[in-house]
């Protein structure tokens, strides 16, 4: 049951980023952008969360995802230690994905070449 | 001079209907479809690795960190071996806003620019895309934060 879910909310929140796309003039990079700031922000509000439990890797593995860990782990780390928190929080959160995404992508582009050409 | 705005304007316009008349016109329908079904598999994937995750024993917390990294390094693979370009030029949105978009973001201007160096090639221009995303991520979380901090008590 929690595939179909994740399929739907997954499918869902990628088909509203395609709409965009083709529907206005914004790019792959403007949607990234929004799509992850408006993650951070639904989060605060606390819309996001009640999504994340019905949808699980639907909802988490969106890159509105990443904006939902970041603002989460912003919060709960102003709510233990302050301003500080607020400076750690997010980027702690968010620090396995971003250093996964660096030293990865990094190797990938070190040992492939691009296949365009072919 | 205001001749020539004028003339600039109008030629302006006429070169603005001539690009939307001769570029194709996406087609909505079927481009939602795939992004859905796309974009949806990846999630179920994604659902897959978490639960085989929790059932390994992995803490709540560490389940998504450890998830989003092994979809971050499938989707880097993926990207080099050249496969998830393939699939992004139909699903659209639907490789594109999973997390394994963004390290598709991250690996495909790094290898295109490997000519350009290891420091300004590969180093600088992973982040051509990654690097918006890190940027409005942060600040916006570190506002949230701090927005947080004074009013949400």
């Amino acid at each position: 049951m929690d595939y179909i879910r994740a399929f739907i909310v997954g499918g869902t929140i990628c088909v509203i980023g395609q709409l965009l796309m083709d529907g206005t003039k914004l790019t792959p990079a403007h949607v990234l952008v929004l799509f992850v700031t408006s993650g951070v922000i639904l989060t605060a509000l606390g819309i996001y969360e009640p999504i994340v439990k019905f949808g699980g890797a639907g909802a988490t593995v969106p890159i509105v995802g990443f904006g939902y860990t970041l603002a989460k782990g912003s919060i709960k780390a102003t709510k233990e230690s302050g301003i500080l928190g607020a400076f750690t929080g997010g980027v702690e959160a968010g620090a396995g994905g971003v250093a996964a995404a660096v030293v990865f992508g990094y190797l990938m582009a070190l040992i492939f070449n691009p296949k365009s050409k072919k | 001079m205001e001749n020539t705005k004028k003339e600039r304007f109008h030629k302006q316009c006429k070169y603005n209907q001539y690009v939307k008349q001769k570029s194709p016109k996406p087609n909505f329908f079927k481009n939602a479809i795939w992004a859905f079904l796309v974009g949806g598999i990846i999630c179920i994937c994604g659902q897959f690795i978490m639960n085989t995750l929790k059932v390994i024993g992995l803490q709540k917390e560490e389940v998504g960190t450890a998830t989003s990294i092994i979809l971050i390094f499938l989707g880097a693979f993926l990207t080099g071996v050249g496969i998830y370009d393939k699939l992004g030029k139909r699903a659209g949105g639907g490789s594109i806003i999973p997390i394994t978009g963004f390290a598709n973001s991250i690996v495909s201007p790094a290898m295109e620019f490997k000519t350009e160096g290891y420091i300004f090639g590969i180093g600088a221009k992973m982040f051509i895309l990654a690097g918006p995303v890190l940027v409005y991520g942060f600040t916006s979380a570190v506002l949230v934060g701090l927005i947080y901090l004074f009013i949400g008590k």
